[in-house]
């Protein structure tokens, strides 16, 4: 059998494999006497919003063009009100808090709400653990001792703890003593966290430049700030993208433990529907699948920087 | 007095104990072409690295073109971008491209315009042979073509004195003379340089002196002919036999 034959084989073989789980999966949960409600799940994450419009004066329907109703008032004034859906007609009489139709809209679900609460936090945390990690990382590679030591003991208090404590740490000790509102703990314990294995990536990546490179720098006359800003961190930061990136993509997903201070989160999003709907299945895929969804967005994102980055050379 | 360099007892210890400067006394002056000679160990590189302070030496005094490089109040940055240095492992910049790597430090170094560095840039790569290849990236470029480069990044500083670190000795032997070329060229035009190889050739034909260096003390200078034909140490005799 030639090799290719043998790829599509194995490749069929995969396919089944994982549709043979899937069909487990089913059938343990049809064993349990679970009732799929697959149909609610849509209306968790957008759905269509109806707003019913009162009139707020007494008076005469005079028109309705461009999806606006005009109201004659006693006194003559014209009242403008937007309504799309309109259950008056022309020359109707409106009393105030008369139901004059309703608006259709597509609002978040909470589920929505609670991604977007999710990319906030991420995205905020991303920023400030990359700065952290910066001047860790060059702090931890200093020749000072004051600088070095600090940052060891930092990364190693960071990672000799496991995250939830840390979590709690910031908002009930750090939060109180700082007045911090939940977010900004929230953002603060994950920046923080993930900081210090920033700081560790971005000082083996330092590390691992060739110590040629800064040799030629500095016999050009490039100071400190030059020779990190032009000649180290380019590499440096090229080298450990893919690095960096997993931790990125370990930070969305860590993201998850800030839902314990009562942020609302994509994580506490599906826990609170869940206590009204009884659907905690349904609920926790949609929730994996929404991670899934930002952390391989990230994942190609940093695929399509390593293809441009290494074009260079 | 137009010594350009003149080093007074210097000694380096590196932290691991090694002692690779004793006692080096070496005055050059402008325009000379030195070649410093020695085994491997006997401190060659680091001489020519406590030049530009690449190495801090531990005692004694530096003084290159009137300024006391062993200062610790000297602004190194200064005196180094006037001290152009060749590595023997080119030490190209990989993510920037042949012309980059010639104009990144005159931009930011020397404060020069885009356009003014561009054009120094593309005068000295024409001079070293590789101007057509300005826009791609080091790793491209054959080993003596990487030299040419990092031989024009430094020259782009405009530097009164420059240092080569064995400049040949990672390059496939049929690349050697092109670069050696370039080198005799800036000898000839009158260029300090401060040479540390193993092309004993190069030596006789360019040097204004050869320094002999072993176990960091420099043990004899001379001319290019007293050194080849009439050795006064053992050790240099024994060197010599060896290499020729
Ligand atoms: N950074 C360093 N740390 C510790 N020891 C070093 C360092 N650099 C050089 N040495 C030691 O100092 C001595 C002199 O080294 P140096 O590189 O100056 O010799 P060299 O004459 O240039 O030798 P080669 O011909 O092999 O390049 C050697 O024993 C070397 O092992
Ligand atoms: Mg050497």
């Amino acid at each position: 059998m030639n090799n290719k034959k043998k790829q599509i084989l194995w490749n069929i073989a995969y396919v089944l494999v994982v549709v043979g789980i899937g069909y487990f999966i089913y059938i343990s949960s049809s064993k349990v006497n679970y009732i799929w409600r697959w149909k609610n799940v849509p209306s968790f994450i957008v759905y269509k919003a109806h707003e019913d419009i009162e009139s707020p004066v007494k008076g005469i329907v005079e028109d309705y063009k461009n999806k606006t109703v005009y109201i004659k008032t006693l006194d003559g004034k014209i009242k403008t009100i937007k309504v799309e859906h309109p259950e008056v007609k022309k020359g109707d009489v409106v009393d105030t808090t008369d139901e004059i139709g309703y608006n259709e809209s597509y609002k978040s679900g909470p589920l929505l709400v609670g991604l977007y609460m999710t990319l906030k936090i991420s995205f905020l945390a991303i920023i400030a653990a990359i700065i952290i990690g910066l001047i860790t990382g060059l702090m931890r590679i200093s020749s000072n001792p004051l600088l070095k030591n600090l940052a060891i003991t930092y990364i190693e208090l960071i990672r000799g703890t496991p995250l939830l404590v840390q979590i709690f740490i910031f908002y009930f000790f750090i939060g109180t003593v700082f007045h911090l509102d939940r977010l900004v703990a929230g953002v603060g314990a994950l920046a923080v966290f993930e900081g210090a294995y920033i700081a560790e990536i971005i000082r083996a990546g330092i590390q691992s430049i060739d110590k040629g490179q800064r040799e030629a720098a500095i016999s050009l006359g490039m100071n400190y700030y030059q020779l990190m800003r032009y000649i180290i961190m380019p590499q440096a930061i090229k080298r450990t993208l893919p690095a960096t990136a997993g931790q990125f993509i370990s930070l969305i997903k860590d993201s998850s433990l800030v839902s314990v201070i009562s942020i609302t989160d994509l994580t506490k999003a599906g826990r609170e529907i869940i206590t009204s709907t009884f659907s905690p299945f349904e609920i926790w895929f949609t929730v994996a699948a929404m991670y899934l969804i930002l952390t391989y967005t990230l994942s190609l994102f940093t695929q399509y920087l390593e293809r441009r980055m290494a074009k260079g050379e | 007095m137009n010594s350009i360099i003149e080093i007074k007892n210097v000694y380096k210890t590196y932290p691991n104990g090694i002692e690779a400067l004793k006692d080096i006394n070496l005055e050059i002056d402008k325009g000379e072409v030195v070649v410093v000679i020695g085994a491997s160990g006997s401190g060659k590189s680091t001489l020519l690295r406590t030049i530009n302070q690449l190495e801090i030496v531990d005692k004694g005094q530096i003084i290159v073109d009137g300024v006391d490089v062993t200062n610790p109040k000297t602004k190194l940055t200064t005196i180094r971008s006037e001290i152009g240095m060749v590595f023997q492992h080119f030490n190209l910049f990989p993510h920037l491209t042949v012309l980059d790597n010639v104009t990144l430090a005159q931009i930011i170094v020397k404060k020069r315009n885009k356009k003014e560095a561009e054009d120094i840039a593309m005068s000295l790569l024409t001079k070293v042979g590789i101007a057509d290849k300005s826009d791609v990236y080091p790793t491209q470029l054959s080993g003596g073509q990487q030299q040419r480069v990092a031989i024009a990044r430094a020259l782009a500083m405009k530097p009164k004195i420059m240092l080569f670190d064995e400049a040949t000795s990672a390059l496939d032997p049929e690349m050697v003379g092109e670069v050696l070329d370039v080198m005799k060229s800036l000898a000839k035009e009158g260029m300090t340089m401060v040479v540390v190889t193993h092309e004993m050739g190069f030596a006789k034909e360019v040097s204004d002196r050869i320094v002999f260096m072993d176990y960091g003390k420099i043990v004899e200078t001379g001319t290019p002919d007293t050194i080849f034909t009439s050795a006064k140490s053992e050790r240099l005799r024994q060197f010599l036999s060896q290499i020729l």
